[in-house]
């Protein structure tokens, strides 16, 4: 529960980002995921894929125009 | 109402509706003058723009197309309006222009970008069903190397101006196909414009812009998506693009059906040759350069509207691509594969490949 992991996706093209965020929980099936990502789009697709796999999902604005996207699975 | 329409296309069902739109606009352009079962084109539609400037000389493929235009300009003005117009570029430009290239050439030995391959069936044209297959087989060898750590690397924010760039091309090409200057020597061409053939096929100018702006901005809105639709049903049981592609074959069937364009069949398709294993094998080399690329051709066009760089390459090098195609012998003609079609597909299989294994990295956590 308390295993934490940041996925940097920044710049990356689709579908690549979310397929290091599937990566990411396949590697830790729960706990907290959190990922940066650049876009608007991104930010939807990593989104939308954590929800269709059970994952509580928020996402908060960087400074830099990014999105910080956690996800979180007991 | 403005933001609900919004709503409706930044929700599950924006590829639906979009696909919908485009599904019933793109058998009309082809009833108000476009030719046949190419209504939207978007490989087709670079290849005659690229004949218009003058980059091969396939005399009955030239024309400046204002829907592509528009698909950059309706994107720009979505990506404006709601903030993510965002200039950005730098993940292997130069991978990305030969991948453009290669997509286009694959393309052109089948006879249609993925859109068309699409609307080629709703007008029952049973010959795209090999294409679609082929689609469908190189998004899945693309899928494999997503899975195995293929990247072309991190794009990088850039300067406002850079995101203009192919904004300021699609007004350009929109002045010169107006103005229709000549350059070339005793007054001829480019501009060139195709006296017979499917060039000289075309809807009017302000209506064909204005699908094309109504497309862009649909299309930014809703990330519709021909490619990423295969790619995320396969690849993540994901189908909401998928149900974009649907609703875009349904849409388009039955407004052909309605204006009398559905004819089904093999024989004397219109822009279509019968070669199975050329219609596949074209659209396999498209498939996994698209899904290498990160998206299907009328994609590109999209994300270079949000200011995305690296799409704007890859349009370069389709319509390079077209040039060559047609200049080499690779295109193929309603009357089969070009002679060198065959080979070209196989160097672009080996190329794209190549960059598949080649192109990994683990991406830092």
């Amino acid at each position: 529960m308390s295993e934490s992991t940041t996925v940097d996706a920044r710049g990356l093209s689709c579908p690549q980002p979310v397929v290091e965020t599937k990566k990411a929980m396949n590697a830790q099936p729960g706990g907290k995921i959190e990922v940066l990502v650049d876009t608007v789009t991104s930010r939807e697709n990593v989104s939308r894929l954590a929800r269709n796999q059970g994952w509580e999902v928020s996402a908060e604005d960087l400074p830099d125009g990014g999105f910080r996207v956690v996800l979180k699975k007991a | 109402m403005f933001s609900s329409l919004n709503r409706l296309l930044m929700s599950r069902m924006g590829p639906a509706v979009t696909g919908a739109v485009v599904g019933i606009l793109a058998p009309l352009l082809s009833f108000w003058g476009n030719p046949a079962n190419m209504g939207i084109c978007v490989a087709c539609f670079s290849r005659d723009i690229a004949g218009a400037l003058g980059m091969h000389r396939a005399a009955v493929v030239q024309y400046i197309r204002p829907e592509l235009s528009g698909f950059i300009l309706g994107s720009l003005a979505a990506a404006l309006v709601y903030r993510e117009f965002k200039p950005r570029a730098g993940s292997s430009p130069i991978i990305r222009f030969f991948l453009g290239m290669f997509a286009m050439i694959g393309a052109l030995v089948f006879l249609g970008c993925p859109w068309r391959a699409y609307i080629r069936l709703s007008a029952g044209d049973l010959t795209a069903i090999a294409g679609i297959v082929g689609l469908t087989v190189g998004v899945v060898i693309g899928i494999y190397f997503l899975w195995t750590g293929f990247s072309l690397g991190r794009s990088y924010q850039a300067k406002k101006p850079m995101g203009m760039i192919m904004p300021a091309l699609a007004v350009s090409l929109m002045a010169l196909l107006i103005l229709a200057p000549s350059f070339g020597p005793d007054g001829t061409g480019p501009i060139f414009f195709s006296e017979k053939g499917p060039g000289s096929q075309f809807a009017p100018i302000w209506i064909a812009l204005g699908v094309g702006l109504i497309v862009g901005w649909l299309a930014q809105r809703s990330r519709f998506c021909t490619v990423g639709a295969i790619r995320d049903l396969i690849m993540l049981k994901d189908g909401h693009l998928f149900k974009g592609v649907l609703a875009f074959i349904v849409a388009a069937f039955v407004t052909n059906f309605l204006l009398g364009q559905f004819n089904p069949g093999m024989e004397g398709q219109p822009v279509a040759h019968t070669n199975h294993l050329w219609n596949f094998m074209g659209m396999v080399l498209s498939g996994l350069a698209f899904t290498l690329a990160g998206g299907c051709p009328g994609r590109q066009f999209i994300m270079s509207g949000e200011g995305d760089g690296d799409s704007g390459i890859f349009i370069l090098g389709m319509i390079v691509g077209a040039g060559i195609a047609h200049t080499f012998s690779f295109a193929s003609s309603p009357a089969g594969p070009g002679p060198f079609g065959p080979g070209a597909t196989i160097v672009g299989l080996i190329f794209c490949l190549a960059i598949g294994f080649l192109m990994r990295e683990k991406v830092s956590v």
